[in-house]
């Protein structure tokens, strides 16, 4: 029967066909799926703004107090929005907040976003507060880069960009601290949060 | 005879029964896609463990949402799968809401890496 199949000119076009459209359909599904992420684009791109708000704030601030306190709330505004847009798109995939990989993503995250309070609070303690926007954008981008190791590849992306970012802010004049801070904080976040919005399910 | 072979299908007792021939014996070639393994073959079931294949897990919404289908035809399919051993369901509730989490088995990855393995000997015989 096989033989005679083989030797059917009709034949092999149609399976070879049916075959393609099958891995074709195995291809799409894995894509799709492999495009979920627990990441929020949104919440990146409420982040965004309010870090370029930020950044203009501090920017008019008289005292290296006043620029790390402004800053300070905006580390706090933005981790609680972060916090709500991590909730709500979990609960809209149907993803379990604390048993998923929302879970996991701040849970990887934390570390490195612990290490850069500990070093903020030590630096302000000795008044260098020129190297800070340096440490949080490559600390930040580490956070991002170990928390989104297991999601869609334009995480990790981010967290590489923040992180070089970060690095040239270091090798730049402090002064330069809040356009690097605006370019990060604010430009990154806002750029990659419209794309994962768009692409990855909001 | 026929009816009491594709009760066992369903049951998962034999899903291998048209268990393709591409790898162990690479010269013969596969008589038509009618050989596949049928319990994955569907559309639904084979999206299911495709995008299971990807995700350590995704819950009944992400799959009903990744593959545009009803809840119960998701149900009917998923639970085919979990019969048949191919993939698992972990049921848990999270604020008295109930939630299906769906992983695959090594048994269901292995059905599909031997499901790609015919589809790619299928291609690869036909274009002989």
């Amino acid at each position: 029967m096989s033989r005679a199949r083989r030797s059917d000119p009709a034949e092999s076009p149609v399976l070879e066909d049916r075959a393609q459209e099958h891995l074709r359909f195995i291809r799409s599904a894995m894509e799709r799926a492999g495009s979920f992420t627990a990441v929020p684009g949104w919440g990146g791109v409420a982040m965004g703004i309010t870090a370029l708000a930020a950044a203009w704030l501090a920017s008019r601030a008289v005292t290296p107090e006043a620029w790390l306190s402004t800053w300070l709330v905006e580390s706090v505004v933005a981790f609680l929005i972060g916090c709500a847009a991590i909730r709500v798109k979990a609960a809209r995939s149907g993803t379990p907040l604390f048993d998923g990989s929302a879970r996991r993503f701040a849970l990887t995250l934390a570390p490195p976003i612990a290490a850069g309070a500990i070093a903020t609070v030590a630096l302000a303690r000795q008044g260098q507060t020129g190297i800070l926007p340096g440490l949080w954008l490559l600390l930040y981008g580490a956070a991002v880069v170990t928390g989104g190791a297991a999601s869609v590849r334009v995480v990790p992306l981010l967290g590489v960009s923040l992180m070089a970012l970060g690095a040239a802010a270091l090798a730049a004049p402090a002064g330069w601290g809040d356009a690097f801070l605006a370019a990060g904080f604010g430009g990154l976040q806002i750029g990659f949060g419209v794309y994962i919005a768009r692409r990855h399910g909001g | 005879m026929a009816e009491p072979s594709r009760k066992r299908r369903i049951e998962g007792g034999d899903v291998h029964r048209d268990r393709p021939r591409g790898k162990s014996d690479p010269t013969a070639p596969p008589e038509s896609l009618a050989a596949l393994d049928r319990l994955i073959h569907e559309r639904v079931r084979l999206g299911i463990v495709s995008a299971l294949a990807v995700n350590d897990s995704l819950t009944f919404q992400e799959l009903k949402d990744l593959l545009g289908v009803t809840d119960g035809n998701l149900s009917v399919h998923a639970r085919r799968l979990e019969e048949a051993g191919y993939i698992a369901c972990k049921k848990t509730f999270a604020l008295r809401v109930p939630r299906s989490e769906y992983r695959l088995t090594p048994e269901g990855r292995r059905a599909l890496e031997r499901h790609l393995e015919h589809l790619a000997a299928v291609i690869r015989w036909a274009r002989s």
